[in-house]
């Protein structure tokens, strides 16, 4: 029954690989390396999406300014950036007109629902994918070779943002609400189930959507469960008028959740309810990380911008895929993934490395708490490391 | 006990808006036949209009407590010429088409409004001003907010201006007279192409009201709101019997209870087999329910009149 339709995916396949064979030729010629990065430009999330291609951006520049150098010839790199407006089927769209402008590798995409639907494209073409922001398990457990990521996953955030509400809240009931989108879930699930473990009772699990904005029905029900904490498995525009109905309904309970709360948009739309949010985010905080406060102020000197989020990790991104390159002496996605894996970088976010699946190796999480409007760090984590939950300094 | 005044309280407010939205369809259903698929947008470009008055009108410094009537005056007044203009432009050179036309027309003036407003506004979500007090009352342990109040409030406000402007006014009696036939009511110098006008006008003047509302309750607006909320409204409409003014104003409530306490509740009662995801759901269900058990709706047959 699957015959026929990977049939078509082979043959699809090779027809890529022979138009990739045919562009390296004409690529020797130029010495022109191109980049792919897809996110978010449009829509709720642009600000995020903006904000990872500018990193990407900035990394390509620095390249090109340091004259990098692949198999002893000078290269010119070129970011092509598309976007995928957090839709899992134009991220495809996107993924398959990247692959057709022979890009070598891709930064992308943000979003889970959108990173995993598109890593088979690029699988299909083999051509390597790190996403500097998903952070669903399933992404990289699909069997391709091709899917990395320098961000923590959920297997790793759910747990770590549980074991705070665990030792650090003491918290003995909670309850868990999800966007019924892959982020979501994947996030509410891996929280739930550590809590679980840990013997803390899961009073309710509900579901909202992410575009609903009333969530009166389930957190009435959730009131009347009298639980300490809500986690939330979703993003800002979610919670920002979920933390505002919280307070109208009289909930004590704290909100909690994951990197996609983690914005100035949900301080932004919740107003004074934000406060005592608290929201766990892969990666260190931006002027913790070990090429932090030189990037933050590189960013702002060349896009008149803070950075919001994932710019470093799209930054560090374009480097990876520059160094396994420039390891393998050939910008041929082929010949330079099995180098890729092989990665061992220090990046503005620190020490990059992939586990067999494509994952960040003992990639760090940091804790945050809403305190007077904006967000403060609580601690940082990382997982597997020996000693856990070391607090940050501050 | 609590739990259930707390869900009756949200039911209720959901439900005034759905009810608001609904006369909207409604409205247009009983006197040219048509289901103006375009309404739930027209609701959404209220909302934003609104909220592009007041930020300008809060950073200038005019006290809050004149901001939302400014507000809801100026979203009102363009929804008013909205409706007018789609009308005009959209339906009325499809009077006499077949019905499938201007049904497919009502689709295309959706996306067109929807993406204007992608045009003038973007995408993101906007932030809506704290307009009314947030510090909620309590009611026999459920906890209302001001704002929800005035949702309530001013929807039923709304609501017998409307009955009186369809009873007891001439415009009424011609928009009656219309609804039941067209054709006489001309003959007995209603001028139709007038209350067709004032039929759209009327009903996005309703659509504005509850936009500012659902904006001004949830505080976020953005350029999608008015299609999930499109289609409630057109169910509650359904579910009242649509054509019938009464009808939509009861369907809007007993869709918001139904919503609340499906997803309330469901989780409890199946024993967690379904969940509040299928919140979404109840409505629909209730949409196919009424279409398969009784087609006119809840009031359908019972009242004679249209409006």
């Amino acid at each position: 029954m699957n015959t026929p339709f990977r049939l078509i995916a082979l043959s699809a396949a090779s027809v890529l690989v022979l138009a990739a064979c045919g562009k390296q030729e004409a690529a020797s010629g130029g010495d022109v390396v191109r980049i792919g990065m897809a996110s978010p430009l449009t829509g709720p999330q642009s600000h995020i999406g903006q904000d990872i291609k500018n990193g990407a951006l900035l990394g390509v520049e620095d390249l090109n300014a340091a004259g990098f150098e692949i198999g002893g010839k000078k290269v010119k790199f070129e970011l092509v950036a598309e976007d995928d407006e957090a839709n899992p089927s134009k991220a495809t769209t996107v993924a398959q007109k990247l692959v057709d402008s022979k890009v070598a590798g891709v930064v992308g995409h943000f979003n889970s629902g959108a990173s995993i639907p598109a890593s088979k494209v690029y699988a299909d073409a083999g051509i390597p994918q790190i996403s500097p922001g998903s952070t669903n398990p399933r992404y990289t457990q699909q069997g391709y070779a091709t899917t990395f990521r320098v961000v923590a996953n959920d297997d790793q955030q759910g747990p770590a943002v549980a074991r705070y509400a665990i030792d650090a809240l003491k918290t003995k009931r909670v309850a868990v609400i999800d966007d019924s989108t892959s982020y979501g879930q994947g996030l509410a699930n891996a929280f739930e189930a550590t809590v679980k473990a840990a013997g803390v009772e899961v009073v309710s699990h509900e579901h909202t959507t992410d575009k609903d904005t009333d969530f009166a029905a389930i957190l009435t029900n959730i009131k009347a469960k009298n639980p300490e904490l809500v986690f939330f498995g979703g993003i800002d525009t979610q919670a920002g008028p979920m933390a505002k109905q919280m307070k109208a309904l009289g909930i004590t309970a704290k909100l909690m959740g994951g990197d996609g709360i983690q914005t100035p948009k949900l301080l932004e739309l919740a107003g004074g309810a934000a406060d005592g949010t608290i929201a766990s985010i892969p990666g260190l905080p931006k002027d913790k990380m070990p090429g932090g406060q030189a990037f933050l102020d590189k960013f702002k000197k060349r896009f008149g911008v803070g950075v919001e989020l994932f710019a470093p990790m799209g930054y560090d991104a374009v480097h990876v895929l520059a160094e396994a390159m420039k390891r393998a002496g050939s910008s041929e996605p082929a010949k330079y993934l099995p180098e890729l894996k092989k990665t061992n970088y220090s990046g503005v976010i620190g020490p990059i490395a992939f586990d067999d699946k494509g994952d960040l190796k003992n990639g760090p999480i940091t804790i945050n708490v809403v305190k007077g409007g904006k967000w403060d760090v609580l601690e940082t984590v990382i997982p597997g490391a020996a000693a856990p939950a070391a607090p940050a300094a501050k | 006990m609590e739990t259930f005044i707390q869900q009756l309280v949200n039911g209720i407010v959901l439900g005034a808006v759905y009810a608001l939205v609904a006369l909207g369809y409604t409205m247009v259903y009983g006197i040219l036949g048509l289901i103006n698929f375009a309404h739930g947008e027209v609701v959404m470009i209220g909302a934003l209009v609104a909220l592009a008055v007041i930020k300008p009108l809060a950073a200038a410094g005019v006290p809050l407590g004149l901001l939302l009537p400014l507000g809801l005056l100026v979203a009102v007044c363009v929804c008013m010429a909205l409706g007018a203009a789609i009308e005009r432009i959209a339906y009325r050179p499809l009077r006499n088409a077949p019905r499938l036309a201007p049904l497919i027309t009502a689709i295309g003036v959706s996306i067109v409004l929807q993406y204007s407003a992608v045009l003038i506004w973007g995408r993101t979500y906007h932030a809506y001003p704290e307009l009314l007090p947030v510090t909620p009352m309590e009611f026999g342990g459920a906890r209302i907010s001001v704002a929800q109040i005035v949702i309530v409030v001013l929807a039923g406000a709304v609501m017998a201006a409307l009955l009186w402007l369809v009873h007891r006014t001439r415009l009424g009696r011609a928009m009656r007279a219309t609804a039941e036939n067209p054709a006489v009511a001309r003959l007995m110098g209603v001028n139709v192409d007038r209350v067709i006008t004032a039929t759209f006008v009327i009903g996005s003047a309703l659509g504005a009201v509850a936009g500012v509302l659902v904006s001004v309750n949830y505080s976020v607006a953005h350029y999608q709101m008015g299609f999930m909320l499109g289609l409630k409204a057109f169910t509650a409409a359904v579910l009242g019997g649509i054509g019938n003014l009464a009808g939509a104003m009861v369907g809007g409530l007993l869709l918001g209870l139904i919503e609340a306490f499906g997803a309330g509740y469901i989780g409890d009662l199946t024993g967690g087999v379904f969940g509040s995801n299928y919140r979404d759901v109840f409505a629909f269900l209730v949409l196919v329910g009424v279409l398969i058990f009784r087609p006119s709706g809840l009031l359908g047959e019972r009242v004679a009149e249209r409006a």
